[in-house]
This record gives C-alpha cells, structure tokens and sequence, in this order.
C-alpha cells in the first residue's frame, strides 16, 4: 500500500489529557477521538510503528506521580504500566525520583517490544516487554560524569531539565543517540554499555565552557530516515547538522533570516530527502518569551541541508498570535506531498497537505500542545 | 481501618474508603498496593518520600512518615492539596 491510500492519525498529548485525530486519506477529514486522560498532564503519546495498534502515554497529575499507560487497541482500552520508570532508591532515601517521563521512542525494527524513555530529572529507561515494565538503561543515571552534567531542578526548564530525542539507528539496534536539555548530545555504538558526547561545533551560551557538556542545551535531535549518517539539532544556541563520520556539528541556523534567527525547539526531517527540513522559530531574545517572534508564527523550511530557508506561512496568523511549538509538538507523515503538523501552547493543531506551503487549522481550544506524533493504524 | 481514598485515585479503588492493613503507615500504602497494584506509586516516589501535594492525616495530624506506627488507629486520610491550574 503506497502512502497515498494510507489514513495518517495524529496522537495529540496536552497539559490536560490526550486527544486521537484519525484522518481520511486525502488527509482533508479529522475525527478528534476524546478526550484520553482528561486532566492528567500527558507528555508524549506515540503509536508504535512495528505493529499499528500499541500506543504509550507518558502520565502524570498535578497531584499523583508518573506513570505510562498502554493500549493494544489504539485507545480503546488502556493498561497501566506495572512498573514506571523509577530511579533505583538509595539506601537513604536521597537519590533522584522521576518527576515525570518526557520523551518515549520505540525500539528497533528488529526488536520487538523494546522501548526506550527519557525522564525529568534527566533518566534513560527502557522497557522490553511492550512498556508494562521499565528499567533504568545504561550507566549514564548513575554515572558521576553524567550525573554532574545533568545538573538538579535548579538548571533546564521550568518543570526540570529533560532527557530527550532518544535515536536508534535503523541499521544498527546497538547504535543509539539521546541528548539532554542541560548536559548535550550522546552517542552508544555499543548498545548503551556506554555513552560518549557529542558536542564539537555546538555554541553555547556565551562566557560558558563549550567543551564542558553541562553547558550544552539541545532542544531536538532529530536522524534523517533516508540517511541515518545525518542528523539535525534544533538547539538553544542555533540549528545544526551533522554528517557521520564526522564529528563536527555546522550551525545551519546561521543561513536563517537575522530577524527570525535560529531559536526554537521542533525539528521535522522530511522521511525521504535528507536535504529537506522544517523548523518552527521562537522568540529566544532577552527574557526568552517564548512566543512566535513579532507574533507573527511561522515554519521555515529548507531544501538544501540548511544553506538557504524559506518561510511558510501562508494561512497562519498574520499578527497578534503568541503562541509558538514545542519540541516534540511538530512532525510529518509519509504522503507526498508531505504532510506537516503541529501544535500551540494555546491549544491549537494545525496542518499543511502541501508541505508547509499552505497551513490550515484542525482543532481549537484543547489544551497547551505537548507533543504530536503521527502514524498509520493497521 | 478504613482508608479515605482521594478522588484522583478513584480509578484505582473505585471507592472513596476502602479496607487496608499495617502496623505502619508504609505498610498499609503496601496493603494498598496489593488490592490496587499502582497506587503506591502515585503516591510515593521511589526513595520513599509521600509525593508532593499528597496529604496524609491520621487523628487530625499531618503524617509524613511512612513508619509511623498505627496501633489503635481506625481510619487514615489521604487528600490532596491543591497544584496548579
């Protein structure tokens, strides 16, 4: 089935519960499906790809602690995690407790059932049995290195600093990347048995070390599907690009309009051109509103590895719209031409059928946007 | 003794009280645990600490230790204080 007869459904999670947009093929349709949830704060809803019907949220509450839900069946019904994510208890109750869990990648094609979660406080988990049970993964949550590079709640954003864009190379279940807000980007050639730092190239906040990782913040680490040798960062301090082997990161955000700059947290690679991205700038100057800049939202793709960007911004607000796109807020689906979603911190999910070249709005007035990910049901 | 079960929790027990079993205060989050597997860990994280906004109330006094004992004690509150909008 070519990606053209394919139905794409949205997994929308917010500050107040999780919503399922199943579209029609022609992608001119949605049917929102719920709210899931309501009222728990859902970081991350994602559809796993090796079977079309499992689905995990990422759960927690202002009042109770965090937890992962589980569906079989898309939704209809769901199971909680028998064991979250946790942090191995200290002897004396000092250790670090997850506060929630932000980020849920599946495994490896090859590895059914394999899943991997980064948490706030910063934590790298991976569960083999389909996300009913999790274990801590790797050395770095007790490493002293990367325990010092992860900083405390005191440093990264608002609600904690967070491990994040967790990566598996298609071809290689053993080569892994994640990278941290406050503490940088990581890559395991070995299964995760260890972890090394990439960071050459990446700028940091100036007067800061920039060979120290504590200093580095990367907002989203995205591998291209059609060449997992290159990778894209939307980071604090600009995008990049990196072509492996090297190990040299080249800030691409320096070919962004001067008047936008390069600040921002989504990144979308287009599924079979490399050459070929969209970014979603934010207002990153004096107290970091975080707001579109001038209030006018815009994605700024390009088609040639970041040397030149285009705006899109046709059908969005032209002025006096504040809201902007968080991290794991925007992605795309498998049609051609591509399809482009996103969504607000107001609560708005928006959709392109022509790749960024025109934007219309699907749903209003749900919740801050946390995340949208798309995939196709079986 | 009964336990007050906070209405975020009602999916777990479906029951505002419930029956529960310990001689310490952790022991009945145990007790808890096995009746409704999850609950516990809603409510304390795993270092051992009651979760922020977690109230525990045992004859009128606040309890933030999960070894306080409990002999003569017929009912716990659990409530949660208000987070957030």
């Amino acid at each position: 089935m070519s990606p053209q007869d394919t139905a794409p459904t949205l997994f929308v999670a917010t500050r107040k519960g999780a919503w399922i947009f199943h579209g029609d093929p022609a992608r001119q349709r949605w049917e929102a499906d719920g709210p899931h949830f309501l009222g728990h704060i859902i970081n991350h809803l994602v559809l796993d790809p090796r079977d079309g019907r499992t689905l995990l949220a990422a759960a927690k509450t202002g009042h109770l602690g965090p937890t992962i839900f589980r569906s079989a069946d898309l939704g209809a019904h769901w199971q909680e995690a028998a064991r979250p994510p946790a942090f191995a208890a200290a002897a004396d109750g000092s250790g670090r407790s997850v506060d929630h869990t932000f980020w849920l990648t599946p495994g490896h094609a090859d590895e059914a059932d394999t899943w991997y979660a980064g948490t706030a406080p910063q934590g790298l988990f991976r569960s083999d049995d389909g996300g009913d049970t999790w274990t801590p993964f790797s050395c770095i949550n007790d490493d002293a290195d990367y325990r010092r590079w992860m900083g405390s709640f005191q440093d990264g954003t608002p609600d904690g600093p967070k491990l994040h864009s967790i990566l598996v190379d298609p071809r290689d279940p053993k080569h892994l990347y994640f990278a941290m807000s406050g503490g940088g980007v990581h890559e395991s050639v070995d299964g995760g048995a260890t972890f090394t730092p990439r960071l050459e190239g990446l700028e940091v906040v100036e007067g800061f070390d920039a060979t120290d990782p504590s200093f580095h913040d990367p907002h989203c680490v995205r591998m291209c599907p059609s060449d997992p040798d290159r990778l894209y960062q939307q980071n604090h301090c600009g995008i990049y690009r990196l072509d492996r082997p090297a190990t040299r990161w080249q800030r691409i955000g320096r070919n962004m309009p001067a008047e936008v700059g390069d600040i921002g947290f989504p990144l979308v690679v287009h599924p079979r051109d490399a050459d070929r991205v969209w970014v979603f700038p934010m207002d990153g100057g004096t107290v970091w509103p975080r707001t579109s800049p001038d209030g006018r939202p815009a994605a700024f793709h390009t088609r040639d590895g970041g040397e030149t960007w285009v705006r899109q911004d046709a059908g969005l607000p032209a002025r006096q719209a504040w809201w902007t796109v968080k991290r794991q807020a925007m992605c795309s689906d498998a049609h051609d031409p591509l399809g482009l979603y996103f969504g607000t911190t107001s609560g708005e999910l928006w959709g392109s059928h022509d790749e960024g070249e025109s934007w219309h709005c699907i749903a209003r007035h749900l919740p801050e946007i946390y995340a949208v990910s798309t995939g196709v049901p079986t | 003794m009964r336990v007050l079960i906070p209405t975020p929790l009602h999916d777990y027990t479906h029951a505002t009280r419930v029956e529960a079993h310990g001689a310490t205060l952790g022991a009945v989050f145990d007790d808890l645990d096995r009746q409704f597997p999850g609950i516990r860990f809603r409510m304390v994280d795993e270092q051992g600490h009651i979760r922020r906004h977690m109230r525990c109330f045992i004859g009128g006094q606040q309890v933030f230790d999960l070894d306080h004992r409990l002999e003569g004690v017929e009912e716990v509150l659990l409530v949660q204080a208000l987070s957030g909008g």
